[in-house]
């Protein structure tokens, strides 16, 4: 399967994370977990709705920018994805900046709306294709979203797995720790242990994260790409090229 | 007639917005006010304290990189997949401006307060975010509804002076169609005062066609009203064009610097240079 682009690996792998659901959201900039949520949408038995903020057809709020939230808040959304800059060992994020904020050293966008959605959708699957030592550290400079909550606190649900350019790494809250499941091809566990700043449970052995199969890539490659083309234009003529 | 309505010069809409105004824009996805924001830096607008709803892109940064905001309360500054937003990134690291880290629905709940006119709404999760350790006026409260341990964090209403945003139409009475993206009404009902600029005027009243009506933000919440003609470019506007994607690349390039910035202000704003 050496045809196998790294994206299309990504939304599969990130699309095999996703459990049977009704709904599954996808935030701003986020083109690969969006062609997951596609891609299980498209191979679900069940009618399986999917929320893209960024395209307007896949986009059906009608009751401006906190409805997202409030049905978040209800409940009525089972996946959304989060990425970090930094991203740690207890699956806190940062998306604030570098140093002792205030006093940073280096300046990211923003929380968005991290700190709310990592507590009230239940399965929350972190995404961010850089895997290394600066991405995946020991403790986040600033914790924009904590990953895990102490008892008392209200909390549906987390981070349920990280999926990284590396590897596939489940998240125990109850534990606050990572365990590394698969790792793509190519690479091996001891290069994620490498790449990874935090520690981490590793198996005896680590199978290798399957790559997609014919009828998948299909449906990427396919009606997915077509579906992307809406909204990200850029990524599917990229990464799904239309053939001359 | 008294219940008549005409727009007025784009000039005279944003000489309203006075220094050192709280100043409520929305995010790019809802009508950002790009000709006001010009119009703005042309004049020379200071101290504003900016509140994005709930994020920003380049309205924000070229605010910033123009010299005319002290701080800005925000769940974030970029300028998407063009990258960082270069001015607001510069002016945090050089402390120029006044950071107040927010989220998304929190910002929400904060215009939602100042809708009811209470002084607070209480909203689930953030607990154990770092942002609350630097938003003092944050306070977590046990649910005194529950017979628990049950916190919940308050966020205070969200009053600002003046909200400034783009859309599609006013109509002859001066109603503005703001379609599916309520958080417009939102941002007006929360406002004391809202200016808004129109791609153009519709020849009749919203509220002749239930379908025009659902999408109408009635003129009592609306002070002030301009046409400005493709008014959020080069950012896009909902239902009627997209950004322009050529521009908004050229511009995450050219203001990496100080001097780039100063070019781009010079050029596409006709602002003699950028405040210090």
């Amino acid at each position: 399967m050496s045809d196998c682009r790294p994206e299309e690996l990504l939304a599969a792998t990130l699309a095999d994370q996703i459990p049977d659901v009704r709904h599954i959201a996808v935030g701003a900039a986020s083109p690969i977990p969006a062609a997951a949520a596609l891609l299980k949408q498209a191979r679900a038995r069940d009618r399986v709705h999917v929320t893209i903020l960024h395209s307007r057809r896949y986009n059906s709020f009608t009751d401006g920018g906190r409805e997202l939230f409030d049905a978040a808040a209800q409940g009525r959304i089972d996946v959304f994805f989060l990425g970090g800059v930094q991203i740690d060992g207890e699956a806190n994020i940062n998306l604030v900046g570098l140093g002792d904020y205030p006093n940073l050293t280096q300046r990211f966008p923003g929380c968005f709306g991290a700190p709310y959605m990592a507590f009230v959708v239940p399965n929350v699957i972190l995404f961010r294709e850089e895997h290394s030592t600066r991405t995946l550290v020991k403790k986040v400079d600033f914790v924009s979203a904590p990953g895990w909550s102490p008892e008392g606190v209200w909390r549906r649900g987390g981070p349920k797995a990280l999926v990284t350019g590396l590897a596939v790494m489940p998240f125990d809250a109850s534990r606050r720790r990572f365990r590394l499941a698969s790792v793509h091809p190519g690479h091996t566990a001891e290069d994620v242990r490498e790449a990874t700043g935090f520690d981490f449970d590793m198996p005896a052995s680590v199978p290798t994260t399957p790559v997609p199969d014919l009828s998948t890539l299909g449906l990427l490659r396919g009606p997915i790409a077509d579906k992307l083309r809406e909204f990200y234009p850029d990524f599917a003529d990229r990464v799904f090229p239309v053939p001359a | 007639m008294s219940s008549t309505f005409s727009p007025i010069p784009l000039d005279d809409l944003v000489a309203q917005v006075r220094d050192g105004m709280l100043l409520a824009v929305p995010a790019d996805y809802s009508g950002a006010p790009m000709a006001a924001t010009r119009a703005l830096i042309r004049r020379g607008a200071k101290n504003l304290r900016l509140v994005t709803v709930p994020q920003s892109t380049l309205q924000a940064d070229i605010l910033i990189g123009a010299g005319c905001v002290s701080e800005i309360e925000t769940a974030a500054v970029t300028l998407g997949e063009f990258g960082t937003a270069p001015c607001f990134t510069r002016a945090v690291l050089a402390k120029k401006i006044k950071v107040v880290d927010a989220t998304c629905p929190a910002i929400h709940a904060g215009f939602q307060a100042s809708e009811k006119d209470v002084p607070f709404l209480p909203l689930r999760g953030i607990l154990g975010s770092d942002l609350l350790k630097h938003r003092s006026d944050w306070k977590t409260v046990d649910n005194p509804m529950a017979s628990g341990n049950d916190p919940l964090l308050l966020i205070p209403a969200i009053r600002p002076d003046v909200a400034l945003f783009h859309a599609p139409m006013a109509d002859r009475e001066g109603n503005i169609w703001i379609g599916r993206r309520r958080e417009l009404a939102t941002i007006a009902h929360a406002s004391k005062t809202t200016l808004v600029t129109v791609e153009r005027l519709y020849d009749g009243s919203f509220f002749d066609d239930e379908k025009m009506a659902a999408g109408a933000l009635p003129a009592f919440y609306v002070n002030a009203v301009a046409v400005a003609e493709r008014g959020a470019a080069p950012v896009g506007l909902f239902g009627e064009y997209e950004a322009d994607i050529d521009h908004l690349r050229a511009y995450a390039k050219e203001a990496r610097t100080e001097a780039g910035f100063a070019a781009y202000l010079a050029r596409e704003i006709g602002a003699a240079k950028a405040a210090a």
